[in-house]
């Protein structure tokens, strides 16, 4: 069996496999795992935002949670001021819709990824990665001194924002919905990347200059690359917050950048199905291992550095073999 | 707002400059010669300030504890090199990302281990007790000593690079370093001895500022992260790009959350110019590294044209 074949049937294994064991929690009545199974859903979205840039793209965003805590905040604000009955500014009331506070979070977001890929796109290599970092800790300085929404100490969301048809304060339905999203913004980086437009930014990614010389604008394809990844966490962003019902400083701070880029290095590259992996792999790590010691995040990073130097695939790697493209 | 006050705050920007430059010029050689973009440098800036705290806190004697910090951070440099950051110098920018990212784990989670989950305290040495008269200020004379001693380092750097046999093989290596070892010089001996040089005067930093904080897990990364912006600002890999970018993102700190409140008092109420005073000056750094990228994408003085 040829390794794109062997892929595909180890995607639709974990596709499965991600769907049937909150189903089975369900039964079981175990609605811990079921929020489990919902946070790794959420946080592999997040991851295939930043899939996108880092992955068909090459550009090594340190800086994604900026996309992440902008979207968290979108959801944390709405919430609070729907909750109190005051309008945001100038009459613009709170919402506690979960459609409408997406769509905002992710405009917002590809707004904000626009302006940082404007700027960061005009330099490369290890200073992209420290400009992208840099932006993010401007947010996350922001967030942590501006007093009005709760400042470090961060803002509760009381009651969990509503989906229609759904009744989001159970498990089992909040865990439908980000299953859902995760599908779909899945399916929307196979068709990008799929796309001419996904050829043009891997090409980019793989020798800018010949992409330049058969007629493609580098700039342009990567800034719009940038924002799609950004809208996505963004998007991520916003669920998370109606996850944890909570917004704070620390969903922008530079260790959840290096998280989701960790994910996406345990899961695998480039690989649709990478991030879901990932972000499996970590919250499991951290479950397990955090019940066995309270140093479980010595071992993950041993783990990490064995990956990085001795397993360069991720763990889809390993199985399937490597990928055809570079 | 007196001109005593300006003064003093300006001196203690000073002081956070020539500290983060001891940071930035280990990082920027690292750079500048190997290549690498190294994120444990704050792991060894903690290890420095735990090692001293500790030597300190068992001989009595600060000086006793800055020997033992520096030592073990340019050890614990050397053995990193050896056992991880050699194989990485091939690899790409997100290769070195990831694995020091998995060092910083690994230490920050070691260092807890040994010392327990608690804040180790750290004594300023009682001959800098005190305060000295500066003419209109009474200045805290440990953080002038920290800023003679800044100057000292930065002057001892300077003479090691442009007058030494080693700062002739570390300029060479950062201008061709398959030429220099062609040439006959031992790479990988002379890259353990930058990585161990840079690891050496975090940990001097780490020791230096540990005993005006607290010295805890964790205290490396916002370090970490403002060396950063200064090489960036400075040109990576330029020593003297570093200096500069260091006293400017001292100095502008500093006087940001010194001067932006009370600007903004002028106009606005007290409580609301606090929060946007604070909000705004905490960004300044980022937004000085913002436009220096823009106008100058790589850097004020940059090493590699």
């Amino acid at each position: 069996m040829d390794s794109t074949r062997k892929e595909w049937l180890l995607n639709a294994l974990i596709a499965v496999a991600l769907f049937v064991v909150p189903l089975w929690a369900l039964m079981a009545n175990e609605p811990f795992i079921i929020t489990l199974a919902t946070r790794i859903a959420i946080l592999a979205i997040a991851a295939v935002g930043l899939n996108i840039a880092l992955g068909l793209g090459g550009m090594v965003s340190f800086g994604h949670a900026l996309y992440l805590g902008l979207g968290g905040y979108v959801a944390g604000i709405a919430a609070h001021h729907a909750f109190n009955g005051t309008p945001i500014f100038a009459g613009i009331p709170g919402t506690n819709q979960m459609l409408i506070i997406w769509a905002i979070a992710m405009v917002l977001s590809g707004a904000l990824a626009a302006v940082v890929g404007a700027l960061s796109l005009r330099t490369s290599g290890i200073f992209f990665i420290m400009i992208t970092l840099a932006f993010a800790q401007m947010g996350f300085f922001f967030t942590l001194s501006w007093p009005a929404y709760g400042g470090e100490d961060g803002l509760p969301i009381f009651v969990r924002n509503q989906f229609p048809g759904m009744n989001t304060a159970r498990p089992w339905d909040l865990f439908l919905i980000a299953y859902g999203v995760l599908i779909f913004s899945l399916a929307v980086f196979a068709l990008l990347r799929a796309a001419r437009f996904g050829a043009a930014l891997m090409a980019i990614r793989q020798n800018p200059d010949r992409a330049a010389a058969i007629g493609i604008s580098p700039f342009g394809i990567k800034l719009v690359g940038f924002i799609l990844s950004g809208m996505i966490t963004g998007l991520a962003g916003a669920m998370m917050a109606d996850l944890t019902r909570f917004v704070s400083p620390a969903m922008m701070a530079w260790t959840m950048s290096g998280e989701l880029i960790v994910i996406i290095i345990l899961g695998g590259v480039g690989r649709l199905f990478g991030p879901v992996v990932g972000a499996a792999l970590l919250v499991g790590f951290e479950v397990f291992f955090g019940g066995l010691t309270e140093h479980w995040k010595l071992w993950l990073g041993l783990v990490l550095l064995g990956v990085v130097l001795f397993a360069r695939g991720g763990l889809i790697g390993l199985i399937a073999g490597r990928a055809q493209h570079g | 707002m007196s001109l005593a006050l300006v003064l003093e705050q300006l001196l203690n920007g000073v002081q956070f400059g020539l500290m983060l430059f001891l940071m930035s010029a280990g990082l920027t050689l690292v750079f500048g010669v190997m290549g690498l973009i190294n994120l444990a440098h704050g792991s060894l800036y903690m290890i420095g300030a735990f090692l001293c705290a500790a030597v300190a806190g068992a001989t009595g004697n600060f000086w006793l504890g800055l020997v033992g910090g520096l030592t073990a951070a340019a050890a614990a440099g050397a053995v990193i090199e050896m056992a991880v950051i050699r194989r990485l110098y091939a690899r790409d920018h997100l290769d070195q990302v990831l694995a020091t990212f998995a060092l910083i784990l690994i230490l920050s989670e070691a260092m807890r281990l040994i010392f327990g989950p608690f804040p180790l305290y750290l004594n300023v040495p009682s001959a800098l007790r005190g305060t000295v008269n500066l003419g209109i200020v009474d200045y805290s004379l440990y953080r002038l000593a920290l800023i003679g001693f800044g100057v000292a380092v930065a002057l001892g750097l300077w003479a090691l690079i442009a007058k030494t046999r080693l700062g002739i093989r570390i300029r060479a290596g950062e201008s061709d370093r398959e030429m220099i070892a062609a040439l006959g010089v031992n790479i990988r001996a002379l890259y353990t001895i930058v990585f161990a040089l840079g690891a050496a005067l975090a940990g001097l930093a780490g020791a230096l500022v540990g005993a005006i904080q607290s010295v805890q897990v964790g205290m490396g990364e916002p370090v970490l992260i403002l060396a950063f912006v200064v090489i960036v600002i400075g040109g990576i890999g330029s020593v003297k790009g570093a200096m500069v970018g260091a006293l400017l993102v001292g100095v502008i700190d500093t006087m940001g959350r010194f001067l932006l409140p009370r600007f903004f008092a002028s106009f606005l109420d007290t409580a609301q110019a606090t929060g946007i005073g604070a909000a705004l000056a905490s960004m300044l750094i980022y937004l000085l590294m913002a436009l220096v990228l823009i106008f100058r994408p790589k850097g004020l003085f940059s090493a590699h044209g």
